[in-house]
C-alpha cells in the first residue's frame, strides 16, 4: 500500500537522521514539570500496585522511603496498597528506566537532546551491579548509593557535560559497535569511551580530589554505565517517529515484569500489551530459572532502534553471556531481525558482517507475517524484591502485541 | 521402455532441500542424506484473518 510505504519511509528518515547528544544531568522535577510528590514513574506499560511483580514492588517501597514518603519499607508497602502513590509509565513523560525503572522528583536524570528535532529524553543514572534498585533492591546500601548519585555524582556529571557542551552519541555508538558492544547487555566499550570523553571535564570542573576520584572510579568501574545513556538516546530517537499517519513502524517496546507493551507510529500512543515472557539464559552461581522474574524494563527501546539483540552480530562475546549459543551464531540473530525491519542504519554498521547496518525500523506487518518476534537481550531479576540480578538471557517480544497492533492499524487504515 | 526419472532419482545419492517442518530434515540427516533446512512458516502462522489483512496492507 503506497501510503504505508511513504509513511514508513518518513519514519526511517527520522530515525536515521536523529542526532542524539548527552547534554546534562538535572533533577527529575526540573526535567519533567508534571512530576509531583508521591508520583512514581515505572518501566513498561501502565500497571497498578495489585498487578506489580515482586521486584517492582520492592523498588516502589524503596523509592518511597528514599523520597521521604514513608518511614520504612513496611510503611511504604501499606501506603502503596492503600493507593497513596500515583503510578505512571516513564514513557508517558519522555523518560525511560531500566528494569523496574523508578523515576521520582529528586532523582538526577541524564538528558539526551535530539538536535535534529529538538526533543529531549531522560533516564536515571546506572547504579552499577550488585544490590540495586533497578532489580528491586531497597536496603540501606541501595538508598545510600541513590543519595550519593543525587547529591554528588549526578551534579558532577552535569557540570562535566555542560563544560564540553555535551557528548555526541551517534558517533560514539558507531565506534562501540566496532569494539564489540551491542548496547544492551554489553556496554564495555561505550562506557570506556564515555569515561575517556568525560574525564577531562570532570577534572576541569572539580575542586575536590577525593570526590573526583570516587566519581571516576564509579564511572570506570561500571561496564553497564552506558546502558542508561543508550536508553535515553533510544527514546530521543524514537519520539519524533510517534504519530506518523500510516506508518507501521514500532516506536516503543517495554515491559513492567507483568505485561509487555508496544506502541506503533500509525496508531499513536495506544499500548498493545500481552503477558510478558520469561527470559531464557544463564544464571549466576547459586541461582536457577526458579528464581527468575519475568522480563522487565524500558531497556527494549535499545532494540527498537536496532541495537541490543538486533546488533548481536557486533558482540559475539555477549552471545555466550546471555546463553544465545556459539559466538559464530551471533550474526544469525542480526540477520533474522533484518527480516522484520525496513532498513539498515547507514552509520551504525557491524564490521564482522561486512559492515551490515543494524536492522532498523521494526514493521509490525513483517513481524506478524514471518512469525519472527523481536529478539531482546536482557538481564534477569530475582522474583523476590530486594535480591537483585540473578542472570542474563534472551527473550522474545510476545507475538500477541503485534497481532493486536496489526488489527488496530488495519482499522485505522480503513482496511477490514 | 521409457526412462523413469523417479526411479533414477532413488538410485542416486540424494541432495534434499527441506522447507518447513524441521523433523523431516532431521530424519534425513540421521540417514546421512545431504539435506539443507529452510525455515519457513505460513504467513501469519496460518491465521486466515491476519493473512488477509496483511495482503491488503501490502506486506
Amino acid at each position: 500500500m503506497q501510503r504505508i510505504e511513504e509513511a514508513n519511509q518518513q519514519a526511517i528518515e527520522r530515525m536515521v537522521t536523529g542526532d542524539p547528544v548527552l547534554v546534562d544531568v538535572i533533577p527529575a522535577a526540573e526535567a519533567i514539570s508534571e512530576l509531583k510528590e508521591r508520583m512514581i514513574l515505572h518501566a513498561g506499560p501502565p500497571v497498578e500496585w495489585d498487578r506489580m511483580c515482586g521486584p517492582m514492588r520492592g523498588a516502589v517501597m524503596g523509592i518511597a522511603v528514599f523520597e521521604g514518603w514513608a518511614d520504612d519499607l513496611a510503611d511504604a508497602e501499606s501506603k502503596a496498597a492503600a493507593g497513596e502513590f500515583d503510578f505512571h509509565p516513564n514513557h508517558h513523560f519522555d523518560a525511560v528506566g531500566p528494569m523496574t525503572g523508578m523515576t521520582t522528583v529528586s532523582q538526577p536524570l541524564m538528558v539526551v537532546e535530539n538536535k535534529t528535532f529538538g526533543n529531549r529524553a531522560y533516564c536515571a543514572i546506572n547504579e552499577g551491579l550488585g544490590k540495586v534498585m533497578r532489580f528491586g533492591g531497597n536496603d540501606g546500601e541501595v538508598l545510600e548509593r541513590l543519595g550519593w548519585l543525587r547529591d554528588d555524582f549526578g551534579p558532577a556529571l552535569g557540570r562535566a557535560l555542560r563544560h564540553v557542551n555535551g557528548v555526541p552519541l551517534k558517533s560514539l555508538v558507531a565506534r562501540g559497535l566496532t569494539m564489540g558492544d551491542e548496547m544492551h547487555q554489553r556496554n564495555v566499550a561505550c562506557s570506556g569511551l564515555t569515561l575517556r570523553a568525560l574525564s577531562p571535564p570532570f577534572v576541569a570542573t572539580s575542586d575536590d580530589n577525593e570526590a573526583l576520584a570516587k566519581a571516576l572510579a564509579f564511572l570506570g568501574g561500571n561496564d553497564q554505565f552506558f546502558l542508561n545513556i543508550a536508553m535515553a538516546m533510544g527514546k530521543s530517537i524514537m519520539d519524533p517517529v510517534r504519530d506518523i499517519e500510516g506508518a507501521s513502524v514500532v516506536t516503543a517496546m517495554c515491559r513492567n515484569g507483568t505485561d509487555f507493551g508496544i506502541r506503533v507510529s500509525g496508531t499513536g500512543d495506544t499500548w498493545f500489551t500481552a503477558p510478558v515472557e520469561m527470559p531464557e539464559g544463564l544464571y549466576f552461581p547459586g541461582f536457577t530459572e526458579r528464581d527468575a522474574n519475568p522480563d522487565m524494563g524500558d531497556s527494549t527501546i535499545v532494540e527498537t532502534i536496532g541495537l541490543g539483540g538486533f546488533a548481536m552480530g557486533a558482540a559475539p562475546a555477549v552471545a555466550g553471556f546471555v546463553g544465545a549459543g556459539a559466538a559464530s551464531e551471533a550474526g544469525n540473530y542480526t540477520r533474522t531481525m533484518s527480516e522484520i525491519t525496513l532498513a539498515e542504519n547507514p552509520e551504525w554498521t557491524i564490521p564482522s558482517m561486512d559492515y551490515l547496518g543494524v536492522p532498523t525500523g521494526i514493521d509490525i506487518r513483517l513481524v506478524v507475517e514471518t512469525g519472527l518476534a523481536p529478539t531482546i537481550n536482557t538481564g534477569i531479576a530475582h522474583r523476590e524484591p530486594g535480591v537483585g540480578q540473578v542472570g542474563a538471557g534472551v527473550v522474545r517480544a510476545p507475538m500477541a502485541c503485534f497481532e493486536q497492533a496489526l488489527l488496530a492499524f488495519a482499522d485505522r487504515m480503513g482496511v477490514s | 521402455m521409457a526412462k523413469d526419472p523417479l526411479r533414477d532419482l532413488l538410485h542416486e545419492p540424494l541432495s534434499v532441500i527441506n522447507v518447513g517442518l524441521e523433523g523431516f530434515a532431521g530424519e534425513l540427516a540421521a540417514q546421512k542424506v545431504d539435506v539443507i533446512q529452510v525455515d519457513w512458516t505460513p504467513p501469519a502462522g496460518g491465521d486466515p484473518e491476519l493473512a488477509d489483512l496483511l495482503a491488503k496492507l501490502g506486506s
